[in-house]
């Protein structure tokens, strides 16, 4: 149970997909305009990571080594396109502002590499707990740099007012302010983390 | 049990095995979220048809027919009466914008007044040309708002083109494709209306999405 807490902890914190590993950086620049964006983002590839995750540890022993890859794309592209029809169904509004992206959660590299690194050589319960903290440290993330973004560019945190709207800088709503965002964001992490490791 | 060896009838049936048990629980998830599909995208058309038009006591989808527009392509025509007479019509139209298509819908009242637009979908910068859902509809500010602008006056074009609309701030092009969109509307709705006035019946075979 301590090494699963361990494995929990590893993907928020140590290893955060976003922020330490610097994985998945196209939906984390893309969709994360705001906080509701961002954090529904993170949610639909933490759903998408879980799942995978616990599958391709269910059937590690039954995918032989060569064509492994191609087996876990079959079923990652499963789940996400399970939860694209699930999303067009019943949140339309909420599809319709992720669009392309919710695809595209397929070749999202966090995915992926947590099926090779961790889901096909660990247990079914690490491999859950993996997926659940990675795909956490990944949500937490995007949901920041979107609050972020949103605070800065409109004045506002998940649609509700903070300053007026003409105080704030339109860049943190495009592209640039993403890149500026993350950059910093980025920075702030590993300066806490070396802090951490020294003391 | 021990990994499989990756030999090629051992790679050839898991391979198999996986796609055709991906393939059947797919078809089984679509099976289940295609009526929610449809009825949400049913309902994001009435909303839109709704807020277009004066109010209406009819179906304006299923009496919906297509008009020709200038450049070959048609638009869907969506009808409101009330009390068996015609109150307006929403029309759901299109053009390019700096980003993608913009597709809108938008309602003419019978005299030829803009009701209400509403935006159906577009790709536009967010925070920039995004903000046309709500721009043309300010109505403190009438050089912005294309509300109530009667159009047998003429079409309309920014204020950068020598028109009277406000462009949105830092988007003309996006304004531009807008307000493109609601003239090939407005066009190919007059055009209906003349073909109908000089006698030729309109079509009776209505459409259904």
């Amino acid at each position: 149970m301590n090494k699963n807490l361990n494995v929990l902890i590893n993907g928020i914190i140590r290893e955060n997909p976003l922020l330490v590993l610097l994985l998945g950086m196209c939906p984390a620049l893309a969709t994360t305009s705001s906080a509701i964006n961002g954090m529904s983002m993170g949610l639909a590839t933490m759903f998408v990571l879980i799942c995978s995750n616990t599958v391709i540890s269910l059937l590690k022993n039954m995918i032989p080594d060569m064509v492994r890859i191609p087996a876990f794309i079959v079923i990652i592209a499963a789940f996400v396109t399970i939860i694209e029809m699930l999303m067009n169904a019943f949140v339309p509004a909420l599809a319709d502002s992720l669009g392309l992206f919710i695809p595209l959660i397929v070749v999202n590299c966090t995915v992926l590499g947590r099926a090779e690194s961790f889901a096909s050589r660990n247990s079914v319960l690490s491999s859950v707990f993996d997926g659940v903290g990675m795909g956490f440290g990944f949500t937490i993330a995007l949901t920041l740099l979107g609050a972020l973004r949103e605070l800065m560019g409109t004045g506002k945190i998940f649609s509700l007012n903070i300053y007026p709207e003409q105080f704030g800088s339109l860049i943190f709503v495009l592209a640039p302010g993403a890149f500026i965002v993350l950059g910093y964001l980025i920075a702030i992490f590993n300066k806490f983390q070396n802090k951490a490791s020294t003391n | 049990m021990a990994k499989l060896k990756s030999t090629f009838i051992n790679m050839f049936l898991s391979l198999s095995i996986i796609c055709l048990t991906v393939a059947f629980s797919l078809a089984q998830v679509n099976k289940m979220t295609l009526k929610p599909i449809a009825e949400a995208k049913a309902l994001k058309l009435q909303t839109a048809i709704g807020e277009v038009v004066p109010e209406f006591d009819n179906d304006p989808v299923a009496e919906s027919y297509m008009i020709a527009s200038e450049g070959g392509d048609s638009l869907l025509v969506y009808p409101a009466t009330k009390d068996g007479e015609v109150v307006g019509f929403a029309i759901s139209s299109s053009s390019s914008g700096f980003s993608g298509e913009i597709q809108i819908m938008i309602g003419f009242d019978m005299d030829d007044k803009i009701v209400n637009y509403e935006i159906l979908q577009h790709a536009e910068t967010p925070g920039l040309g995004s903000k046309m859902g709500e721009w043309f509809k300010d109505m403190e500010s009438n050089s912005k708002s294309i509300i109530g602008r009667d159009m047998s006056l003429g079409t309309l074009a920014v204020t950068n083109d020598g028109g009277s609309v406000d462009a949105i701030t830092a988007s003309t092009i996006t304004s531009r494709a807008f307000l493109n969109a609601v003239n090939k509307a407005y066009i190919a709705y007059s055009g209906s209306k003349l073909d109908s006035y000089s006698g030729a019946t309109t079509d009776d075979d209505t459409e259904n999405n």
